[in-house]
């Protein structure tokens, strides 16, 4: 899958999970950027990605992510 | 059943005029999401549960100390939470000879925490026991070792048991059966436990969150009382008016197996109390059938407290069965395997529990044990018995509908009471009626065992206790007077409540008559008398008015001399 076709998947599971649907994300963007996604939203944000793309990330992988668009190129990396 | 996320998403909703029921979270392992899922739950269930969450693994700080942020916010409800990873990491620093002795340690600490939470605090405790870790340090030789940590775990867990089962203020939240329902790689999700110091899997939050409302539910009254079962494909197998008495399907071949077990587990559910209603389209002799001549059938109609089959309305059948067993529609489950009979009956009547069955009758039973309908939080003789008083209920019911004058009807039921002052005897059960009698009650006061006692050796109180016999069986203590002299010229009725179950024999009458002849031979005057409303006694707002007793500003007073014997049919024993 492209990386643009994941993004928007992954922007609705943001707009789902942080209950807020004005939730615009970009590969650029950082926990930082976003209201509530916090440390405990993160864990709830991968959880349900996991779902969503039937995969798996490490705990490492978790915590290494300094933006959307690493996790978006971890994604893809497992084959989606 | 709602995931997390929309568990999440009730905190935004409005709580206004939700039940509030402040609760005390201890947990050894984080807790923030678990939190919001048992509010989000609460929601649900009509609940607003107000939840202090104490930091992370400050168990023993806020329990041993009576100054705590914990005992300041008087919880009505104490939720500890220990996890089994924690229990785990404990056992792992032990030396290896004090594995054996590991759950009796634990236990003592945990007793500890219940004792001090008791004493401190005004509230019902709840503990959640332990899923099963298996660390395969001896593999199936676990079993056999006692100081296997699998061992030690499984043992916890039983004394656990043992000690709910003797100290009535604590509660065990069987999460550990969650696990073996779902699994443990559905339980317990790594990621989520390394990045968080959660325990508990995202996914399996909302079934744990509604295992521990279930359980503050129950605490607070709300529970199932009865289901009310649809025959045909429900039951058994077939329907019988079409296939016939020999090939309907119970017993131990193919899915006849899967309505046997069915019927073990109604069975079951009736021998705890649970009354069991039978709501068929069909005819009822047919319908009867089974239940008489079937080898294979494991209901008998002795289990079950209203029979009814007939062609009309289930929703209009179900109503019978409710004015019959006189118990709210919230506390009713109805199951049937047709979805329109499901629906029709979900849409017409409020309140009543309708479970999606799966369209495999083989998948029944799992899925109603997911379930979990009937929480309880106690177990005695008297549930045992239930099902036969309602029987007799249904019966004089039946009767009634063939007089078309009441006061026949009540003639022909020969009704006896026996009259008798509290003694050592009734004592239990005259209390147990002042704290189960909610609606049929003029001025709410429970009283204990203790304080029954007082009473009946008290030289200004009066005590009576009536019990109710008829042609169809006997109802056993159903009310209770306590006069209290206030002066050589008047008596006041302190206590009067009555089981709703014999709403509507004249019983009222019969009191009044005994009390007034009482009181007028002890030589007083005035029989006074008080309503002091509750939510729930309304139904009894006139009764000094229907009884003719006057008003006098907040109280009503019957005046004795000329008092004229009312009209009742019940005879003294």
């Amino acid at each position: 899958m492209k990386i643009e076709d994941i993004l928007k998947q992954v922007n609705d599971i943001f707009i789902d999970t942080l209950d807020n649907d004005q939730v615009i994300i970009t590969e650029a963007t950082t926990a930082n950027d976003v209201e509530e996604w916090d440390s405990l939203t993160h864990i709830q944000l991968v959880v349900a990605i996991e779902k969503h793309f039937k995969i798996r990330f490490t705990s490492k992988e978790i915590q290494s992510w300094n933006n959307v668009g690493e996790m978006l190129t971890c994604i893809q990396e497992k084959g989606v | 059943m709602k995931d997390f996320s929309q568990l999440k998403k009730n905190l935004k909703k409005d709580f206004y005029g939700l039940k509030a029921i402040k609760v005390a979270v201890l947990g050894d392992s984080a807790t923030q999401f678990l939190v919001q899922a048992l509010r989000g739950e609460g929601y649900e269930k009509g609940f607003d549960l107000q939840i202090q969450e104490a930091d992370f693994n400050q168990i023993e700080r806020q329990v041993f100390d009576p100054s705590s942020e914990l005992y300041e916010f008087k919880p009505e409800i104490v939720i500890v939470f220990q996890s089994s990873h924690k229990l785990l990491g404990k056992y792992n620093k032990l030396k290896p000879e004090q594995h054996s002795l590991f759950a009796s340690f634990e236990l003592e600490s945990m007793t500890n925490i219940y004792l001090a939470l008791a004493k401190n605090a005004q509230a019902k405790i709840i503990f959640y026991n332990y899923t099963e870790i298996d660390d395969a340090v001896f593999g199936n030789h676990a079993n056999k070792t006692e100081s296997s940590f699998l061992f030690q775990l499984r043992k916890l867990n039983y004394e656990l048991m043992l000690y709910a089962s003797q100290n009535t203020g604590l509660f065990l939240c069987d999460i550990s059966s969650i696990q073996n329902q779902v699994g443990k790689a559905n339980f317990f999700h790594t990621s989520v436990y390394i990045n968080t110091e959660m325990v508990l899997s995202i996914d399996v939050l909302p079934k744990v969150a509604a295992r521990t409302v279930d359980l503050i539910s129950a605490i607070h009254g709300t529970i199932k009382k009865c289901v009310i079962l649809d025959l045909d494909n429900t039951t058994w197998g077939g329907i019988i008016g079409d296939d016939g008495l020999e090939n309907i399907q119970i017993g131990n071949l193919g899915i006849g197996k899967a309505f046997s077990e069915f019927q073990y587990w109604v069975k079951k559910l009736k021998n705890r109390g649970i009354i069991v209603a039978v709501c068929s389209k069909n005819t009822e002799a047919v319908a009867i059938e089974p239940f008489e001549s079937h080898p294979d059938m494991v209901l008998d109609l002795e289990d079950i407290a209203v029979f009814i089959a007939n062609w009309e309305n289930k929703a209009d059948n179900i109503r019978h069965i409710q004015r019959v067993l006189n118990i709210g529609f919230d506390s009713m489950v109805f199951l049937d395997d047709n979805p329109f009979e499901r629906s029709i009956v979900r849409e017409n009547i409020p309140g009543i529990c309708v479970p999606e069955l799966p369209e495999d009758p083989a998948d029944f039973l799992e899925y109603l044990y997911s379930l979990n309908l009937f929480e309880t939080i106690s177990f005695s003789f008297e549930d045992t018995e239930r099902t036969k008083l309602y029987q007799i209920e249904a019966k004089r019911n039946l009767v009634q509908q063939k007089f078309t004058n009441e006061d026949d009807f009540l003639k022909s039921l020969n009704m006896i009471s026996l009259v008798q002052p509290f003694n050592k005897f009734n004592t239990p059960r005259v209390a147990q009626l002042s704290q189960r009698s909610n609606q049929f009650n003029l001025r709410k006061v429970n009283y204990t065992d203790a304080d029954i006692e007082a009473l009946a050796l008290s030289e200004n109180h009066f005590t009576f206790a009536f019990t109710l016999e008829d042609k169809f069986g006997d109802n056993g203590l159903i009310c209770v007077v306590i006069l209290q002299k206030e002066n050589c010229q008047c008596v006041f009725i302190n206590t009067w409540l009555m089981s709703c179950r014999v709403l509507k024999r004249g019983m009222e009458n019969f009191v009044l008559n005994t009390i007034a002849t009482f009181a007028k031979e002890k030589g007083f005057r005035i029989l006074k008398g008080e309503y002091l409303p509750t939510a729930k006694n309304d139904m009894v707002k006139d009764h000094y008015f229907n009884l003719g007793f006057e008003k006098n500003n907040d109280y009503w007073e019957l005046p004795l001399i000329n008092y004229e014997q009312k009209k009742s049919f019940i005879k003294i024993r």
